[in-house]
C-alpha cells in the first residue's frame, strides 16, 4: 500500500495534525500502554508467584501430649502424633508414632522411631527392655542409644519445646545409612 | 511492498526487517487510518470499551483458573483460597466478577447508541446478527460462570435458571437435564457450566468478536445519524490520532473505576452451597432481575407465552432488525415505531428490575431473609481460610475405623513397620504393593497364613515374618481385611 491510497484526513484533504506531532503522539500512547500493562501485570504476577513466597520455613509443631501426663519414667512411651502439610488449599494430616523417653536429669526428649538403617519403625520391646527394629533386627538402648545390629548411629532425636504444659515436637525424616544424624526435610 | 517514505513510524535496520517480512507498518495504517465519515466522536467508545474488558475478562478469567478446581467438593474451597489467601487473588476475581456486570453496562450502552443512530442499516445485517451473537453468549458466559464459586447464592440462583429449561415443550425436561448433567445440581453441573464457561463460549466469542471487527471494517463505520449508511458523503477523519485518544481515554476511566471498585468493594464469597438448605432464598445478579421479575407474572399453561413465545418473538424481531426495516432513514425522530419500540422493551427491562427490588424490599420476612443471608456471607469472609482435608488423606481414612479389632491391628501395623514397605493406610510403594483390598483376593485364614509362612517371592522383596502373640495377628489380619 502506498501513501497516495490512504484515505484522505481531514476535511480539506490534508492531514489533521503535522508529522511531528503525529510521531509524539504515537511515542507518548505506546510509553502511556506500556506503563499501564506493566502496572496492570504486577498484581498478576504476585498472584502466579504467591505459593513461592508462601511456602515459608515455619517449623510445624506437633502435640505430644500435656507433660503432666508424659513421665514415662523408664520405660519409653510411644504416642501417635499427627503432622499437617499444606498443599496449597488441601491439608495433608498424617499419623506418625514417636517415642517420648526422659533422660537421668528428668528432661523428656522425643525419638523417632524410623530406624537410621534402613527406615524401618523401630518398637520398644518390653520383655528385653530394647528397643528393637522388625526388620533387620537393629537394637537400641532405652535412650536410643545404639547396641548392636546394621544401624550405625543411635534413634534420631527430634527437636521438642514446652508450651503451656504442652509437649510439642517438630517431626523430621532424616538420612539413612549415615553415621551421624542430617536432617532430610 | 509498503513504501518507505513513512515519516510517522521510527525507522530502524530491525524494525524495516520485521515490515519486510510481515508487512505490520501497512497493517498499523490500515488499522489507524480508517476513515470515519463525519469525525471522531465519544458516541463511538463502547465498542473499544468492550473489547478492552473483553480482554481484562480473559486475562484475569486464565490467572484464576490456575487455582480453581471445578468440582463440587472443591470449587468452593479454591475460591475460598483464591480470595482469602493469594496475593491479589481478591483483587482480581474482583474485577472478574465487575467485569462482567461491565460488559453488560457496555453492552447495552452500545446496542442503544447503534440502534438509535441507526448503524445497523444498509449492508450491515450480518455486522448487526453478529452483535446480536455476541450479546447471547456474553449472557451465557455472565450465567455459566456465576455458578462457578459454588457458594450457597451460585446454587441456588442457577438451580432456579437451569430450571427454567423445563419450560422448553416437549424436550424441556430432557434440556433441563442435559444442562444439569443429571437431574439434580452437583459435581457435573459444575464440570459442564465450567466447560461452557472456559472453552466453548470463549471460543465462539473470540470468532464472533474477530468477525464483528471484520464485518465493521468492511460496512466502514456508519458516521452521524444524517450521514447516508451506504454512500457516505461527509468528510472523513482518520480513526488515528483523535478516535485512538477517545477509546484510550475510556478504557483508562474503565481500568481505574474497575480497579478502585475492586479494590475498595471486593466482591464476597458467601458459605459453600448446601443443597439441602431449603431456607435460602435465591436472587440472581441484577442484570438477570428483570427476566427474573418477569416469569413472576405467568403461572400455569399460559406461562409458556411469557416464558419462551414472547422473548423468542422479540428476540426474533430485534435479530432480523435490519431485514425488516430497509430504509436508510437514521434521523430516530423519524423512525418513531422503531425507537419507541426500542425504548418500550428497555423501559421495562428496568420497571422490572426495579419491581424486583422494590418487591423485596417492602416485603418485610423476604427483606430480613436476604439482609440474613448478606450477613452469612459477610461473616463466612470474615473466617480464615480453612483448608480443605478430605477423607482421601490415608490418615483420617483410618481414623474413622470402625472395628476395634481391626483399630488395635492398625497400631500393630505401624509398630511392626508394615507401613515402611506397604505405605500409611497400605496404600502401597514402590518397595511393596498396596494392600488396600486384598481381602478381596484372601480369606483372613489364607492372609494369616501367607504372614507366618511368606511365599518365597513376598521374601525375596524383604518381607519378614511378624512375631505376633494369636490375638495380636487376629487383630492385624482384622485390619488387613478391613483395607477397602
Amino acid at each position: 500500500m502506498s501513501e497516495a491510497n490512504l484515505p484522505p484526513c481531514g476535511p480539506d484533504g490534508a492531514p489533521v495534525t503535522d508529522p511531528g506531532r503525529r510521531s509524539f503522539l504515537a511515542a507518548l500512547l505506546s510509553i502511556g500502554a506500556a506503563t499501564m500493562t506493566a502496572i496492570l501485570s504486577l498484581p498478576l504476577m504476585r498472584y502466579v508467584l504467591y505459593p513461592l513466597e508462601a511456602r515459608t520455613t515455619e517449623i510445624q509443631w506437633s502435640d505430644v501430649g500435656p507433660v503432666s501426663e508424659l513421665q514415662p519414667g523408664s520405660a519409653p512411651v510411644k504416642r501417635l502424633i499427627q503432622i499437617e502439610q499444606r498443599d496449597g488449599w488441601r491439608k495433608l494430616v498424617s499419623e506418625k508414632a514417636v517415642y517420648v523417653v526422659q533422660d537421668s536429669a528428668g528432661k523428656l526428649r522425643v525419638l523417632s522411631p524410623i530406624c537410621p538403617h534402613l527406615g524401618c519403625s523401630v518398637g520398644w520391646q518390653e520383655a528385653s527392655n530394647h528397643f528393637v527394629c522388625p526388620c533387620h533386627g537393629g537394637t537400641f538402648a532405652e535412650d536410643g542409644t545404639r547396641i548392636s545390629g546394621p544401624p550405625r548411629r543411635a534413634m534420631d532425636e527430634l527437636e521438642t519445646k514446652i508450651e503451656d504444659g504442652m509437649l510439642k515436637v517438630h517431626y523430621q525424616y532424616f538420612q539413612q545409612l549415615v553415621p551421624t544424624r542430617q536432617v532430610l526435610s | 511492498m509498503p513504501t518507505e517514505n513513512s515519516v510517522n513510524i521510527p525507522q530502524s535496520g530491525f524494525l524495516h526487517w520485521l515490515d519486510r517480512r510481515t508487512g505490520w507498518r501497512g497493517m498499523l495504517r490500515t488499522a489507524l487510518d480508517e476513515p470515519i465519515p463525519g469525525g471522531a466522536r465519544l458516541a463511538y467508545i463502547f465498542g473499544s470499551g468492550l473489547l478492552f474488558l473483553f480482554i481484562s475478562q480473559v486475562v484475569t478469567g486464565v490467572a484464576l483458573a490456575m487455582y480453581y478446581v471445578p468440582s463440587a467438593d472443591h470449587a468452593h474451597t479454591t475460591v475460598a483460597y483464591i480470595t482469602k489467601l493469594v496475593t491479589s487473588g481478591s483483587l482480581l476475581r474482583s474485577i472478574h466478577a465487575y467485569g462482567a456486570s461491565g460488559i453488560i453496562v457496555l453492552l447495552l450502552l452500545h446496542i442503544t447508541q447503534t440502534f438509535i443512530y441507526g448503524s445497523f442499516k444498509g449492508r450491515r445485517e450480518l455486522l448487526w446478527m453478529s452483535g446480536c451473537i455476541l450479546l447471547l453468549l456474553m449472557l451465557g458466559m455472565a450465567f455459566t460462570g456465576y455458578l462457578l464459586p459454588w457458594d450457597q447464592k451460585a446454587y441456588f440462583a442457577t438451580a432456579i435458571g437451569t430450571n427454567i429449561a423445563s419450560e422448553v415443550p416437549f424436550i424441556g425436561g430432557w434440556l433441563k437435564r442435559l444442562v444439569r448433567g443429571g437431574d439434580e445440581m452437583g459435581t457435573l453441573t459444575i464440570s459442564r457450566f465450567y466447560l461452557a464457561h472456559v472453552f466453548l463460549l470463549p471460543a465462539l466469542l473470540f470468532a464472533f468478536i474477530g468477525s464483528h471487527v471484520f464485518l465493521f471494517r468492511k460496512a466502514g463505520p456508519a458516521g452521524p445519524i444524517d450521514e447516508d449508511p451506504v454512500a457516505p458523503k461527509q468528510p472523513t477523519e482518520p480513526f488515528y490520532p483523535r478516535q485512538v485518544v477517545m477509546d484510550v481515554g475510556f478504557t483508562l476511566l474503565l481500568i481505574v473505576g474497575l480497579w478502585l471498585f475492586a479494590h475498595f468493594h471486593p466482591i464476597e464469597l458467601g458459605p459453600q452451597a448446601n443443597p439441602s438448605d431449603t431456607q435460602y432464598l435465591p436472587r440472581p445478579e441484577w442484570y438477570y432481575r428483570g427476566p427474573f421479575e418477569w416469569l413472576k407474572f405467568w403461572e400455569g399453561p399460559a406461562s409458556i407465552i411469557g416464558i419462551l413465545i414472547i422473548p423468542a418473538v422479540l428476540g426474533g424481531i430485534f435479530f432480523f432488525a435490519p431485514l425488516l426495516d430497509h430504509s436508510k432513514e437514521r434521523r430516530p425522530w423519524k423512525r418513531p415505531i422503531a425507537v419507541g419500540a426500542f425504548a418500550g422493551v428497555l423501559v421495562g427491562i428496568v420497571t422490572l428490575t426495579t419491581m424486583s427490588y422494590h418487591d423485596d424490599a417492602v416485603d418485610l420476612s423476604v427483606a430480613t431473609k436476604l439482609l440474613q443471608q448478606q450477613e452469612a456471607d459477610k461473616e463466612y469472609m470474615r473466617a480464615p481460610f480453612e483448608p480443605d482435608s478430605s477423607a482421601a488423606t490415608p490418615a483420617a481414612a483410618n481414623v474413622a475405623l470402625a472395628n476395634p479389632q481391626a483399630a488395635k491391628g492398625k497400631n500393630i501395623f505401624e509398630e511392626q513397620s508394615c507401613n515402611a514397605c506397604h505405605g500409611d493406610g497400605g496404600t502401597g510403594t514402590a518397595a511393596a504393593p498396596k494392600l488396600i483390598g486384598i481381602s478381596a483376593k484372601y480369606s483372613p485364614p489364607q492372609i494369616e497364613a501367607l504372614l507366618k509362612d511368606p511365599t518365597p517371592k513376598m521374601k525375596a522383596g524383604g518381607m519378614p515374618t511378624p512375631q505376633l502373640k494369636p490375638e495380636e495377628m487376629d487383630e492385624l489380619v482384622a485390619y488387613l481385611a478391613s483395607l477397602k
